[in-house]
């Protein structure tokens, strides 16, 4: 790269210095860009992918059938899931035949790329939460259906067969 | 309280100065040799010289000392890149020392015991004292001295510029 | 020596002590918090109210850290470079006059430790010792980073201290003196050195920009090129002495520039302000603004640093060496010629 001679003004070096000190006390007296995060929450744009929630039919029965589609298509390998069938009387709890008995996902690994989403043919997870918090052990990054799982609907609106 | 003070500086500048020379690390040994300077500004100061103390202060322990470890800290201290001794400059060695000591001995016995009691002029450290006296009464050995260090410093410059490139 | 005397040398020993101590602390919250500022950001705001506590969440955690000597070093040198560090950091506040002497009950009280006559060389002796910590600290690693470091300190430090050294010698042809007391009663009345020594207090601003190894001649420790320099083997507390013997050095600089240049503990109308309010509070006020002198010195470094990048080593050395000592030098001389001229023709 060519660089010019510096003239004598340039290489007095303190007008330089003091421009750029006169630039950073301005911004001393700027709005402040921070945002107070547990406070205050920065708005999300529309397709942000945050915390996985397993959803529920209208109903109030989980959609999951646990293919096991999400835990293929995720490039982390970050889920697990255990299948189990639906017992008699089981169905006002599951939708299908068969349902996921333990589905975890261990946030560590989770990159939220949102191919699960894509993957599951029930539409039965979608990564439309939070972010996900800090913890202290590894353990507690391993999240199971206790925390993934929609809360149920209120009880009158559920199936009784 | 000032002689017992004497003393134990006395003490301590003989001890570490000792201990200068019986350390086997080298950068041990720099570090002792500036404790040493230091109990000699303490020295300086007991004797009411307080321009010399500061002086000593800066020029030995800030500066000197400084550079002397600057140099140690790049040298290889490794026990294996240590050059042989050969008896040859172990015998010189021992007479060069010999010579030294003799040669102590010698001016010491020559010397008269000055009047430890009386100073003439007990001030004379002060930096107004000892400037005014400088500047006047040894103007010249000053200014020859400076002479001697300009010409140092004019030969230390010449030696670190670059040769100038013949081709 | 009376043991009243010895009292209130002790009582005011440990009062700058702890001051100082003090100063030092908050000085890591001011930089992370001017830090901020200067970046459109709000800095550390969680512990205690508006970050109030910060220093001592720090200081705790800097305690609590698992301290780690490596098992090639020297253990002994590892463990005296940050104490010297710290040593030679703390005591260059022992002849900086704090203010005008308090008279308590019939009794003058000097809020100073010791008005040596030689205060001026004191300063610069203890300044240009400061550089041990660093050297030994690093060479006591055995770590090539940290070796580079202290050999960078330690150059550094000699190339400054000459112009430093050069352009206080122009200002001792001014006043005369080299007791800061003395320099400080001087300047009363709006008389302050930086009229008479402006090159001289540029040149000298620079150079302690140098020695307290502050952005931009950050060189000893500077993370991109040595990890983190001298200190890069340091954990735990000792880390946590260089970094409070590097705020501790930048608090006494900015409290030698004020006493040297900008008058030390006198403001406009200090007459007139001491005789109002007596001869106990006159002092603590005149105290309070050297205090305010220093802290705005504080800020400048801590300002600078986040503004002006890192220089390079070659051109610190060029600008040590080809720049500020020739400068320092005609400095004097035109100081020199200027101070003759005026006492013989006026």
């Amino acid at each position: 790269m060519d660089q010019k001679p510096m003239n004598f003004w340039e290489r007095m070096y303190f007008p330089a210095i003091f421009q750029g000190m006169a630039i950073t006390f301005k911004h001393m007296f700027k709005k402040k860009e921070t945002i107070f995060y547990p406070e205050v929450e920065r708005e999300f744009s529309e397709n942000w992918r945050g915390l996985h929630s397993l959803k529920r039919d209208e109903l109030g029965r989980e959609r999951c059938t646990a293919c096991g589609l999400c835990a293929l298509s995720c490039p982390a390998e970050a889920i697990t899931m255990i299948a189990s069938e639906r017992q008699k009387g089981e169905e006002h709890l599951y939708r299908e035949e068969k349902y996921a008995a333990v589905y975890e996902i261990n946030m560590l690994r989770c990159i939220f790329c949102g191919l699960c989403e894509e993957a599951c043919p029930k539409e039965a997870i979608y990564l439309d939460g939070p972010i996900v918090p800090a913890d202290y052990l590894r353990k507690d990054f391993i999240y199971g259906k206790d925390k993934l799982l929609e809360d149920p609907i209120a009880s009158d609106l559920t199936l009784n067969i | 309280m000032s002689v017992s003070l004497f003393y134990l500086v006395a003490f301590l500048s003989i001890f570490f100065s000792l201990m200068v020379i019986l350390t086997k690390n080298p950068i041990h040994s720099v570090l002792y040799l500036i404790v040493t300077f230091f109990t000699f500004t303490i020295h300086y100061i007991l004797l009411n010289a307080q321009f010399l103390a500061i002086v000593n202060f800066i020029v030995y322990m800030g500066a000197i000392m400084v550079l002397f470890l600057f140099v140690l800290m790049l040298l290889n201290l490794d026990k294996d890149s240590e050059p042989m001794k050969s008896n040859f400059v172990k015998i010189a060695g021992l007479i060069a020392g010999l010579c030294l000591l003799i040669t102590l001995i010698g001016s010491m016995k020559s010397l008269n015991i000055s009047d430890p009691v009386i100073l003439k002029d007990p001030d004379i450290g002060l930096v107004k004292n000892l400037g005014k006296v400088l500047f006047s009464e040894f103007l010249l050995p000053f200014e020859i001295s400076s002479i001697l260090l300009l010409t140092a410093m004019v030969g230390a410059v010449l030696i670190a510029k670059r040769e100038p490139k013949t081709t | 020596m009376e043991l009243a005397f010895v009292l209130e040398k002790f009582i005011l020993i440990t009062v700058i002590f702890l001051v100082s101590l003090g100063v030092a602390a908050y000085s890591t919250l001011a930089e992370r918090k001017i830090a901020g500022y200067l970046q459109d950001r709000v800095g550390p705001n969680r512990a205690g109210p508006g970050g109030m506590f910060q220093p001592l969440a720090d200081g705790l955690k800097m305690f609590m850290k698992e301290e780690i000597i490596p098992t090639d070093s020297n253990k002994f040198l590892f463990i005296a470079g940050p104490s010297l560090a710290l040593l030679t950091a703390c005591i260059g506040s022992a002849v900086i006059p704090w203010g005008p002497n308090i008279i308590l009950g019939g009794k003058t009280i000097a809020l100073q430790v010791a008005d040596i006559n030689v205060g001026v060389l004191y300063i610069f002796g203890v300044v240009s010792l400061g550089v041990y910590g660093l050297m030994i600290g690093g060479w006591a690693s055995n770590n090539k980073f940290s070796l580079m470091g202290a050999v960078r300190a330690a150059s550094q430090s000699i190339s400054y201290e000459i112009p430093m050294g050069l352009s206080l010698i122009a200002l001792l042809l001014v006043t005369n003196t080299l007791s800061l007391k003395e320099i400080v009663e001087q300047q009363h009345g709006g008389n302050w050195n930086i009229i008479y020594q402006p090159l001289g207090f540029i040149i000298f601003l620079v150079c302690s920009f140098a020695e307290t190894n502050r952005t931009p001649f950050d060189l000893p420790e500077c993370e991109t090129e040595l990890v983190g320099g001298y200190h890069t083997e340091y954990s735990g507390f000792k880390m946590g002495a260089f970094m409070f013997a590097e705020y501790l050095n930048m608090f006494v600089a900015s409290a030698v520039m004020s006493t040297l240049y900008f008058g030390g503990y006198n403001y406009p109308g200090i007459d007139w302000v001491s005789n109002l309010v007596g001869p106990i509070i006159g002092p603590l006020i005149a105290m309070a603004v050297l205090f305010a002198k220093i802290f705005a010195f504080i800020f400048f470094f801590m300002w600078v640093r986040w503004t002006v990048p890192r220089f390079r080593y070659d051109q610190l050395m060029n600008l040590g060496w080809k720049v500020l000592i020739p400068l320092a030098i005609a400095n004097i001389v035109i100081s020199g010629i200027v101070i003759t001229v005026y006492d013989k023709f006026f």
